[in-house]
């Protein structure tokens, strides 16, 4: 299992705001060259800012893997799961392309096809880059990715820069074998089963090599990890080193996914996921060496839609097969969708630069501690979404130097099937448990209940800025509760909390 | 002598590429090994390739019906949670 991304993740604080320009965006996006940029403005997985308006899917047409990762269970049937390595259906090239073109043409969005699994795309080399071929023939416009573990990354290079994939994806979780055989039960490699510290070794030295290989070729290349608290949770600011010197230009921290059901050796033997407290904490650890993505929502390997969203059932072959298409039509709505947003983008990086120099002003007030606030949002970058339809809420922190998106929180467990599934929890429960740590949430409406709840929680709702750009909002949120005197103390508010 | 694919195969396709003899054909409902032509990798590997790259235990058996992958031997889980690591469409 991949994680496109997963898995997948850069930039502007906020797309769709008018701040988009400055804050967190660009201090993300800062050192990143003129091309690189041009480059991932349209990437839902690459760019914070286009996963507010690009659309993504992954094609499910590699089965085969060639390591065994100890968060993945090789059964990948589950329709009820959202995360990596989990599909529907597996699908032939051909398919793939019908199904993509199929996207295409309802979704004006989309802008991206990846190929992340179930298994590694590298290990289904040939229904891989059968798949590009055909999507560059009938569909240009739409760029290509993969997300692979990087076994088998060497010896593909040559191919993927042939159908001009423009980012690649390697989930490495550690430079050190010892950590590794922690995390990787076996590879196959070279004809064997090789297993325990030999086989982390193998794959850690293919994945830097393919990462070597690719920045050589101008490729650009995130990397994912996965926070494996215990396992290498003190060992990624290294790694996120290591990645960033030899020129990858995003690193995604994403937390460790297991559970009981779903049948991982993790899962099984109850190793936790990181609190979103941890994540945070590693995040921003390795933040002060590179780039981060915090929009990343670990996406299926079947995934249909914006980050956040899986349309993929309205896509099932069936569906796709009766459905009749124009594709020059297709291609011309998702042409005119690009040049709207890229105009709506430019418009608003002239009056953010506006809104620098304001900013320049010396502060009136005091400095204030940083706050966290949740936002339920359905895309665009506005707070469009009623609290209690929100699947998933965006995680911005506040503070004198702007607003950044630090994360998100899923609403929903990654297992939405059946309710023998879950723990007899309540979903305002879970929701009050998942906002921990903030003490706002933005959103368009919110019912009398939730309302209460969240306030007896000492999360202030908010519909106030309803339909306004998120992080305009949120500064706006701050700075009332700044000239309130709530932020105030640092060191006392901290304490409360 | 040949090798066996059984009902816990989970069609992820990873072996039939590898096959030195082509053996390894996909089926309903799962992938299949023609006994006929299979001859367990001898004289082209050292090990028998699909159950070197077989993600499932227990998924590939010899002549003798014994798994190549026994439970436990790839996941390294103990055995009291091998039931629970079982794909739901095997075997009961």
């Amino acid at each position: 299992m991949e994680h496109p991304d997963i898995i997948i993740p850069v930039v502007p604080a906020s797309g769709g705001c008018s701040a988009s320009a400055c804050g967190a965006s660009a201090r993300q996006m800062g050192g990143l060259p003129e091309a690189v940029r041009r480059k991932v403005e349209e990437h839902p997985c690459y760019s914070e800012q286009a996963h507010h308006y690009f659309a993504r899917m992954h094609a499910a047409v590699a089965p085969a893997c060639n390591i065994q990762c100890n968060y993945c269970n090789r059964k990948y049937d589950c329709a009820n799961e959202s995360r990596p390595g989990v599909v529907s259906e597996v699908l032939t090239p051909e398919q793939a392309v019908q199904r993509t073109l199929a996207v295409g043409a309802a979704i004006p969005q989309m802008s991206v096809l990846g190929i992340a699994g179930p298994g590694d795309p590298l290990a289904n080399r040939e229904r891989t880059f059968a798949t590009f071929r055909l999507l560059a023939e009938k569909a240009p416009d739409i760029k290509l990715c993969v997300s692979t573990n990087g076994l088998a990354l060497p010896e593909c290079v040559d191919e993927l820069s042939q159908h001009a994939i423009e980012h690649v994806t390697i989930t490495i979780n550690c430079v050190d074998p010892d950590i590794g055989a922690k995390i990787y039960p076996w590879i196959f490699w070279q004809h064997r089963r090789v297993r325990g510290r030999a086989a982390a070794e193998i794959l850690i030295a293919q994945q830097q090599k393919g990462l070597e290989m690719l920045v050589a070729r101008g490729i650009l290349v995130k990397v994912n990890s996965v926070l494996i608290p215990g396992v290498n949770d003190g060992h990624l600011e290294e790694v996120s080193r290591i990645v960033k010197a030899k020129g990858a230009f995003l690193h995604n921290v994403m937390p460790l996914i297991a559970a009981p059901e779903h049948g991982t050796f993790y899962g099984l033997t109850g190793q936790r996921g990181p609190t979103a407290a941890e994540l945070k904490a590693v995040q921003d650890a390795c933040a002060g060496d590179m780039t981060m993505m915090r929009h990343c929502r670990q996406c299926r390997a079947d995934a249909v839609g914006l980050l956040g969203e899986d349309r993929g059932a309205e896509f099932t072959l069936e569906k796709v097969a009766a459905m009749e298409i124009d594709h020059e039509a297709a291609l011309a709505r998702r042409l005119a969708f690009r040049e709207q947003v890229r105009a709506e983008l430019e418009a608003k990086r002239t009056q953010a630069a506006t809104q620098v120099i304001a900013l320049h002003r010396p502060p009136r007030k005091p400095l204030g501690r940083p706050v966290l606030m949740a936002v339920a949002t359905k895309g665009n970058g506005i707070i469009n979404e009623h609290f209690g339809y929100a699947r998933e809420f965006l995680v911005y922190e506040a503070s004198e130097a702007g607003v950044r998106l630090i994360g998100h929180r899923k609403t929903e467990k990654y297992c939405g099937g059946s309710e023998t599934c879950g723990d007899g929890e309540s979903r305002i429960d879970r929701i009050v448990r998942t906002l921990e740590g903030c003490e706002a949430v933005l959103c368009a409406r919110i019912g009398i209940e939730p309302w209460s709840r969240l306030e007896a929680a000492g999360i202030r709702p908010d519909t106030e800025h309803a339909m306004e750009a998120i992080e305009a909002a949120v500064a706006a949120v701050w700075r009332a509760m700044l000239e309130k005197g709530e932020l105030a103390d640092a060191a006392t508010e901290r304490q409360r909390a | 002598m040949a090798l066996r694919i059984v009902d816990t195969c989970v069609n992820c396709c990873a072996c039939e590429p590898l096959c030195p003899s082509r053996a390894i054909r996909a089926a309903k409902p799962h992938f299949l090994i023609d006994a006929s032509a299979c001859g367990e990798c001898l004289g082209d590997y050292a090990d028998p390739q699909c159950a070197s790259i077989c993600p499932i235990e227990g998924a590939i058996v010899n002549a003798l019906n014994e798994p190549l992958n026994p439970l436990g031997s790839l996941t390294h889980l103990p055995p009291e949670l091998w039931a629970a690591m079982r794909p739901a469409s095997g075997t009961p």
